[in-house]
């Protein structure tokens, strides 16, 4: 991160607090930094930011910073951290309205990650169920590497762990309606 | 006793092994299970990261449906089960949001019933003592890594299911069919997810550390309640050790479940222990052959 001046980013924050705690539910004043979650994390090793200075990031008004980095994209929301607290942060539910924030701005740091989820999600809007095999294959080619995994088709065929065809049901409408409803409101600003 | 049964998409799929071995011990202990029809994908892992209203809105068309029956629902997948709970949970608390979410999917869900893991049912519903009862082969020689991973029993006023950090419920059961299970520190750590498709060495690095402390304390095998991990600890155990230059790790993976039919009396078949990766079979055989330890008095 380059050198910043934080008597003007601390001018936020109040802002920023309030933007949280809307989106998210989650007042980050109570973390006093201990570093509990960053501890606990299973994934804090590949982050570029632990989730503790996620937060601390967040209290100095570095808004844009943080939905900027990798840490909110590699988050399992394993809950481990949110269990932790001691402050009863909900930091996995912080870390997933971020990355929803970070989407809706075009910031998006993980290629991979975004196109897996939106895959899923198209799956199940078309088919009202998610198709595994589908999803690996679309993503392997969006992703730019078809041959990813490409050994371990042919067992699970036989195994009969993957169908060809996905599995749909009969009343799409039903889930295609709550795709539409969702985006209409969310649009809207409803949470 | 008599519950809503919700499968999710990977239990016709990846963890078809999952579908058989719940539905053949349902049976053997008098859990009756009826799908609910045409229920639809829960979200999962992506919708939450994605929009709030949808992840909430996707489990609660199928916990609708179960509740205009009467119904509990009892769910397999550890990642379904997180994702109606939170559901339950958010429509219970606010009126707004129930409003909302019946608006969406169009039918009036008030939140009466509730979500149990499929786990939580035969460990804590059944019981294990009333498990004891039934077996029919003891599975003597089975030294267990009960893996719980994430979403069973975190966050735990959501899913308001054993301890957080040490459950035991799995272990109970696996004690009750005659195995052992041992001492372990990553019972309830993440198996990476969908990492191991997205970040595949993020995810190597996760299941690489599981492993490895499954068998530093012994264990002969790794049981789950989850698909995601199961595939993920099944399927990746040769790429993980030739990623981390490790010797193979040869540690089967089952299923709490499958290995519950076969001290009830299945064959592997009839349980999918066939259709493993890591070749569960040889370990099989072998159970119930060796006298057992602690159980042996």
């Amino acid at each position: 991160m380059e050198r910043l001046q934080l008597n003007e980013t601390l001018s936020n924050n109040k802002e920023v607090r309030k933007e949280i705690s809307q989106e998210a539910g989650v007042d980050i004043s109570l973390c006093y930094q201990c570093g509990k979650c960053s501890a606990g994390c299973p994934v804090a090793f590949a982050m570029d930011y632990t989730p503790r200075q996620i937060i601390r990031m967040l209290q100095l008004g570095l808004l844009e910073e943080a939905l900027g980095s990798k840490t909110i994209w590699l988050c399992a929301t394993c809950d481990t951290c949110s269990t932790r607290c001691p402050r009863q942060v909900d930091v996995a539910r912080l870390m997933e309205t971020l990355r929803i924030k970070a989407k809706s701005k075009g910031k998006i740091t993980d290629k991979k990650s975004d196109v897996f989820h939106d895959t899923f999600l198209k799956l199940v809007e078309s088919y009202g169920r998610v198709h595994e095999m589908g999803l690996i294959m679309q993503f392997n080619l969006k992703t730019g590497q078809p041959l990813k995994d490409a050994g371990m088709g042919l067992p699970m065929l036989t195994r009969g762990k993957i169908h060809p065809l996905p599995e749909k049901i009969n009343d799409n409408g039903a889930v295609k309606k709550i795709f539409e409803k969702c985006r209409q409101l969310s649009a809207g600003g409803e949470q | 006793m008599k519950y809503a049964y919700y499968p999710g998409c990977s239990l016709n799929s990846t963890g078809l092994e999952y579908n058989m071995s719940t539905k053949a011990v349902a049976k053997s202990l008098g859990v009756e299970l009826v799908e609910i029809p045409e229920w639809n994908c829960c979200g999962a892992s992506s919708a939450h990261l994605t929009d709030h209203l949808l992840a909430l809105a996707l489990p609660a068309r199928n916990l609708a449906l179960a509740e205009k029956d009467g119904l509990d629902v009892a769910i397999p997948c550890a990642a379904c089960f997180a994702r109606f709970k939170a559901t339950e949970k958010a429509v219970r608390d606010s009126d707004k949001t129930q409003k909302t979410i019946s608006e969406i999917i169009e039918m009036d869900y008030q939140a009466k019933n509730t979500t149990l893991s499929i786990l939580d049912v035969f460990a804590n519903k059944v019981g294990a003592q009333a498990v004891s009862a039934l077996v029919s082969k003891k599975l003597s020689g089975l030294k267990a890594a009960c893996y719980y991973g994430c979403l069973l029993v975190r966050p735990n006023k959501i899913t308001e299911f054993d301890d957080p950090e040490n459950p035991i419920s799995m272990d109970n059961l696996m004690t009750a069919i005659g195995g052992e299970t041992v001492n372990w520190s990553y019972k309830t750590e993440c198996c990476g997810a969908s990492h191991a498709v997205i970040n595949p060495n993020v995810g190597r690095q996760m299941l690489r550390d599981i492993y490895r402390d499954a068998k530093l304390n012994g264990a002969n095998c790794i049981i789950t309640a989850c698909p995601l991990c199961m595939s993920n600890l099944d399927m990746r155990q040769q790429e993980v050790a030739s990623f981390a230059g490790d010797a193979a790790y040869d540690l089967p993976v089952f299923y709490f479940t499958e290995l519950m039919g076969l001290a009830l009396g299945y064959q592997p078949k009839e349980l999918g222990i066939d259709k493993h990766f890591v070749d569960a079979i040889p370990l099989v055989n072998k159970l119930g052959q060796v006298q057992a330890g602690r159980d042996s008095a």
